[in-house]
């Protein structure tokens, strides 16, 4: 009967529409790794790893990917710094002390710091926060990764935030009571009842700030800088992977040459850093929800 | 001091931390936003809006730009919408509790974490090399297309779990099938909770620039596309573009430029809330 | 007792390990009300859904026996169980109206059977809502919300609903069990007119609601059926001692 064949029809159509995630997640790793394995063919995995330079768009080339990564992790580091405390605080204090109107009012305002459009970051970190920082220390180059760093913690606090007043809320009211009625106030509550029983959703919440951190472009590309590398330093211009794929881009590099390779080898490293932490995330909130299912 | 005086300090003292700390975050937005109007507010006017880009900063504008936009916009909506709901449909009528449905929900929530820039990378190689559609608006589209998939699959997800399933029932028990029973109750019950969804996933689309840069937006495009197969650019871009330069005027421009940029991200929030709060009114079956 | 329109013919339900209804033959007659009662859990919930295979949408169920429907088994594999729950409506617990006017309420069972002629949607709808009793009190605002009526009006309007494809069966799950006692006592009289044309069967834990109502009354413990016959037999004289402890409020 024609009634059951289009049932099956649309079925398939939005089975098809649902296979479309998974085609997307094998044409990142297909497209990742060709261009990878050939950039490798060329460049040996050693050097990629040991090497202190990444100079691949000068004459003297040199492949050595660690001067990006240190980039990227020390910028993260400052934004995470940034966000974790502050949010962690936000969440508790939204959570467990402030009055109902105020969280109502304060916590859509924050999820606008969210909203707004990474580039408009970048701006900000560069012509207002790098010549504020430089009032205090004198000697912080034009680019750096503290501004670039500061201001990424800043758009990353409302996931903190969520994430981690998710988590408390998710806490049987029944242990806070429990807390309350031995005589604690609310802070000893919080930190000794409510942060433990809730640290399965804040690691988590960590972790994705990690992860949001580490991909993050354009804040980088305007106001940390185009220079790789090897420091700890964050009062120097750096690069990260993400500006130097950017870097390229925005040259005019022909397909199918080494430097065109480079972005997808340097996005391959990017990818897998972000694909483990997310993966231990999700792994992570599985096992947090059947706790308290 | 006593013991238990202490600790009410201490629990004083913690909740001035937690206002502080909340209202950090809004003063520094607020301060931003301040600094960006006193900076640019004064250059908007209709030849900025109407304007080619320039080598001279004070003849330059954001034409281009802003038309670019849309076209992204309005493509990357078409793709997107149609992919994602009915892949939000899939997995929450039929997907079941198998491997097939655990696996698809890993991967959409791998993918949500994915770099946008990767999107990048994914747009250049397969729809600019191997579909051979170029730097164009569409090759832009689709890379954003698939990089808003998941945020309207989980919009439509969860507002698709709100109804209740004694519709369903009341429907089923009418003789209608699986799916009369989704695009005739299922889906107009939840198009409000689906369309903000939609509504958010744009607005994010709106400012994503590092995709749109690897792909192959450019930065100087004399012209508004006049079809999907042409070169682009967009708001974030020529931004990033004026940042980028060291003339203070094309500060100026960039601060304008942001402006404009932040009131349409900011309307389409706003839309977005509002469209919440109606659905979340109305569905108290 | 030769007139029967549906038949189950050694009927088990399980939900998962638990067997939910035992061993059930029983024939309902046609143009009749046929109650079912027993106390929470004891399957006459489970039973009224079998007619109509509303069950098959729980993961845990499985069945075996025979449901006939006018002598054809309803759980045969060529059954197409759309065609079937046209001619068995169903009117649930709660009112569960559509959030959409009270017209497509109405007239949603038709559309989905791909009638479009206007005015045969029309007739049909007042005539439902006719039968209903609710025609009077929505005839000007058929365009409101469904959601706007009152839970009896509601209740009706499911009915009216459930009407209007014309089915030859309407299963009744304690349909007054949500509304104010006079919206109970429109619903009754309701079924009381719909028993010339239709054949009902109603779950219910009202034993006045039974006794005023029904023709036949089966009676349910613990997944058996333990007594089924006339109503005014299993009410004034029930030949088991559990059915009388029951319908005497000793236990239940």
């Amino acid at each position: 009967m024609s009634n059951k064949n289009t049932e099956k029809i649309i079925e398939w159509l939005l089975r098809l529409s649902a296979l479309v995630t998974v085609l997307t997640t094998i044409g990142i790793i297909w497209v990742l790794l060709s261009e990878s394995v050939s950039f490798f063919q060329q460049v040996s995995i050693i050097e990629f790893l040991t090497d202190t330079q990444w100079t691949p768009l000068y004459k003297d080339k040199h492949f050595g990917i660690m001067p990006l990564v240190s980039g990227t992790l020390l910028t993260t580091f400052i934004a995470v710094s940034v966000a974790l405390p502050l949010g962690l605080v936000i969440a508790i204090y939204l959570s467990e002390y402030a009055p109902k109107k105020f969280r109502k009012t304060v916590k859509p305002l924050l999820e606008i710091l969210a909203a707004v459009p990474t580039v408009v970051y970048g701006f900000f970190a560069l012509m207002v926060v790098t010549p504020f920082l430089q009032t205090i220390i004198p000697n912080l180059s034009g680019f750096n990764a503290l501004s670039a760093g500061i201001v990424m913690g800043i758009m990353i606090i409302p996931f903190v935030t969520s994430f981690s007043e998710d988590a408390l809320q998710a806490v049987p009211k029944s242990l806070k009571h429990g807390a309350f009625a031995l005589g604690s106030t609310r802070l000893q509550t919080s930190f000794r009842v409510m942060v433990p029983a809730a640290s399965s959703g804040i690691v988590v919440s960590v972790i994705l700030a990690f992860s949001r951190a580490i991909g993050e472009t354009m804040i980088v590309a305007i106001a940390a800088g185009q220079q790789p590398r090897l420091t700890a330093n964050p009062l120097v211009p750096i690069e990260t992977i993400t500006t130097y794929i950017v870097q390229v881009s925005l040259g005019d590099v022909p397909h199918g040459s080494l430097e065109y390779k480079t972005i997808f080898a340097a996005g391959m490293t990017l990818f897998v850093f972000t694909f483990i932490l997310n993966n231990i995330s999700f792994w992570i909130r599985k096992k947090f929800r059947e706790k308290y299912d | 001091m006593t013991n238990s005086r202490k600790n009410r300090l201490k629990d004083k003292g913690f909740e001035y931390l937690g206002v502080a700390c909340s209202l950090f975050g809004l003063v520094v937005l607020a301060i931003f936003i301040g600094d960006i109007l006193a900076d640019g507010l004064s250059r908007i006017d209709w030849d900025f809006l109407k304007s080619l880009p320039s080598r001279k900063p004070e003849k330059a504008g954001i034409f281009t730009a802003w038309t670019g936009s849309l076209w992204i916009l309005v493509f990357t909506t078409i793709i997107a919408f149609p992919l994602a709901v009915s892949a939000g449909i899939y997995l929450e009528e039929y997907g079941g509790n198998g491997r097939w449905s655990s696996l698809l929900e890993v991967n959409i929530s791998n993918l949500a974490g994915v770099p946008s820039i990767i999107y990048g990378l994914l747009g250049l190689e397969i729809f600019v090399r191997i579909f051979k559609m170029g730097n164009s608006v569409l090759a832009g589209a689709f890379a954003l297309a698939l990089l808003i998939l998941p945020i309207i699959i989980v919009a439509t997800r969860e507002a698709i779990r709100t109804v209740p399933p004694s519709i369903r029932a009341a429907s089923y028990a009418l003789g209608a099938t699986k799916w009369q029973t989704i695009w005739n109750q299922v889906l107009p019950a939840s198009m409000g909770g689906i369309f903000t969804g939609v509504i958010l996933a744009i607005s994010r689309a709106v400012g994503e620039t590092a995709p749109l840069i690897i792909v192959g937006a450019l930065a100087y495009v004399p012209f508004a596309p006049s079809s999907p197969m042409d070169e682009f650019t967009v708001m974030p871009i020529q931004i990033f573009n004026w940042v980028s330069r060291p003339q203070h005027g094309f500060t100026v421009n960039a601060a304008a430029a942001i402006i404009i940029l932040l009131l349409i991200t900011f309307v389409m929030n706003g839309i977005a809330v509002y469209l919440r709060n109606k659905w979340q009114k109305k569905i108290n079956w | 007792m030769d007139n029967h329109i549906l038949e189950s013919k050694s009927v088990n339900v399980y939900y998962d390990d638990m067997h939910a209804l035992k061993n059930i033959s029983m024939k309902v007659e046609a143009n009749s009300v046929t109650a079912l009662i027993g106390p929470s859990g004891c399957g006459k919930s489970t039973f009224l859904r079998v007619f109509n295979r509303m069950n098959d949408y729980i993961e845990a169920f499985r069945m075996d026996g025979e449901v006939l429907m006018e002598g054809k088994n309803i759980y045969h594999k060529k059954m197409q169980v759309d065609e079937l729950r046209k001619s068995i409506g169903m009117v649930f617990q709660k009112p569960n109206p559509f959030p959409k006017s009270i017209f497509e309420n109405v007239a949603y069972g038709l559309k989905i059977q791909g009638i479009k002629d206007k005015e045969f949607i029309q007739n049909r709808v007042e005539k439902s809502l006719q039968q209903a009793a609710l025609w009077d009190e929505v005839k000007s605002d058929l365009n409101k919300s469904a959601l706007a009526l009152s839970g009896g009006q509601q209740q009706r309007l499911c009915i009216a609903r459930a009407l209007a494809v014309e089915p030859r069966v309407l299963l009744m799950d304690e349909p007054t069990s949500a509304l104010d006692p006079i919206s109970t006592a429109k619903v009754e009289e309701l079924i009381n007119e719909l028993k010339q044309n239709y054949t009902i069967v109603i779950v219910t834990h009202n034993m006045q609601q039974a006794s005023r109502l029904s023709d036949y009354t089966a009676f349910f413990y613990m997944g058996d059926l333990i007594e089924f016959g006339k109503t005014e037999e299993i009410f004034r004289n029930p030949k088991v001692e559990r059915t009388q402890n029951y319908i005497t409020g000793r236990f239940g």
